[in-house]
């Protein structure tokens, strides 16, 4: 065990390993801050989301909490106004190429974004912003899996575990901008994938779906 | 003289091939890779993706990520006649969109695809440069101002009547 450090999040001490990414440190305390992209242990955190800001004293504006590690005597806010309005902003681009359909999506009940929505008390829609969805709505390239593009909040967190499991990833970003998507060229034919799964189960949303005998 | 496909990517392949070899195996070098294959080739063909991933060590479809993260590659080779939208910002507010949609619509392909007899290909390019005669096309460079839907079916029409000129003279010659 390495050495222990103290900082005070939302006015609760904790007592955390030094070297903890601080949103790791507080969601392992039940602190509960909205993220999509982040996975444990991540090298470079790309922080694309940019859901888990939180408010650190001593730093002007509000960063997000997996690009830092925990600091003796740090002290942090994760509700104020300053962080809520970033996370509703950041929310709200995302629904804004969100094909807003649960009740067809496998995920309803157990998605992200219904989560992050509740959390910050906002409904499932892009106010004031003009709704953007790709085409085709589903991808069937992949021998096993569907994707939906309209579901997908890019994360990339697939195409971690997929490189992870695989060494070389079989899924990309490809395109660019409102075009970009997951991409599993040439999965099909030349590399084959292991039918882990991985990137499957570690969807926050309902993007990859199991290819069903009718779709 | 007939274009058989098969033998053409083969050659395609040999020749990329044989090039790959001038390149570092590092990461660093897949954008002047994938420059050098569309320089020789005027596209990156499907099968050549899969060569250069090798090469380099690493996947397919990163190679494709590149690829198609850039408006400079193309999966398509250029048609005969390249039909070249402009949607820079002045032709954009003249509605260029809406003379793409019509070239679209008319050759049944999509912005980056070429027509399956080779003829015709579309790509949309960002400000030829003139802007007053918005909304303009550039078609084998030759710069037509002031485009609208019509315009659109009569260059096109222009070219199929030439065409069908040209094949009855040689029919004639031939004969």
């Amino acid at each position: 065990m390495g050495n222990m450090v103290k900082l005070i999040v939302d006015g609760t001490e904790l007592e955390v390993e030094e070297g903890t990414v601080l949103l790791d440190a507080c969601l392992d305390h039940g602190i509960y801050i909205p993220h999509l992209c982040h996975l444990k242990g991540m090298e470079q955190p790309p922080a694309s989301c940019r859901l888990c800001f939180v408010s650190i004293e001593g730093i002007a504006h509000p960063v997000p909490s997996c690009t830092l590690t925990v600091r003796e005597g740090m002290v942090v806010q994760t509700d104020t106004n300053a962080v809520r309005g970033l996370q509703i902003s950041a929310l709200r681009l995302l629904l804004s190429v969100h094909d807003v359909d649960c009740a067809h999506c496998p995920a309803n009940k157990k998605c992200a974004l219904q989560k992050i929505a509740k959390f910050l008390h906002i409904g499932l829609k892009a106010k004031g912003l003009e709704i953007y969805l790709k085409e085709p709505r589903v991808v069937q390239d992949h021998p096993l899996i569907d994707y939906y593009p309209n579901r997908c909040v890019l994360c990339g967190r697939c195409i971690r575990v997929c490189r992870a499991q695989n060494g070389l990833p079989l899924m990309s970003f490809a395109k660019r901008g409102f075009d970009t998507v997951i991409s599993f060229y040439g999965a099909a034919s030349t590399l084959g994938c292991k039918t882990c799964f991985a990137c499957l189960k570690i969807c926050p949303v309902g993007a990859i779906t199991l290819k069903t005998p009718n779709s | 003289m007939k274009n058989n496909p098969v033998p053409e990517i083969e050659a395609i392949l040999q020749d990329v091939t044989a090039r790959l070899k001038d390149f570092r195996k590092e990461k660093c070098c897949l954008i002047p890779i994938l420059q050098m294959i569309q320089h020789r080739h005027a596209h990156l063909p499907h099968e050549t993706i899969k060569l250069v991933a090798d090469h380099l060590g690493i996947a397919p479809c990163e190679v494709y990520g590149v690829a198609t993260f850039y408006n400079q590659f193309r999966f398509h080779p250029p048609g005969k006649h390249p039909i070249k939208v402009c949607l820079g910002t002045a032709c954009h507010v003249r509605g260029g969109s809406i003379i793409l949609e019509n070239f679209e619509r008319k050759l049944r392909i999509k912005d980056g695809e070429t027509t399956p007899d080779k003829e015709f290909s579309i790509e949309r390019v960002a400000c030829v440069g003139c802007c007053a005669l918005a909304p303009v096309t550039v078609l084998d460079d030759q710069v037509h101002g002031h485009m609208a839907p019509s315009k659109v079916e009569g260059l096109i029409l222009g070219f199929e009547i030439e065409k069908q000129k040209q094949e009855r003279e040689k029919a004639k010659d031939d004969f």
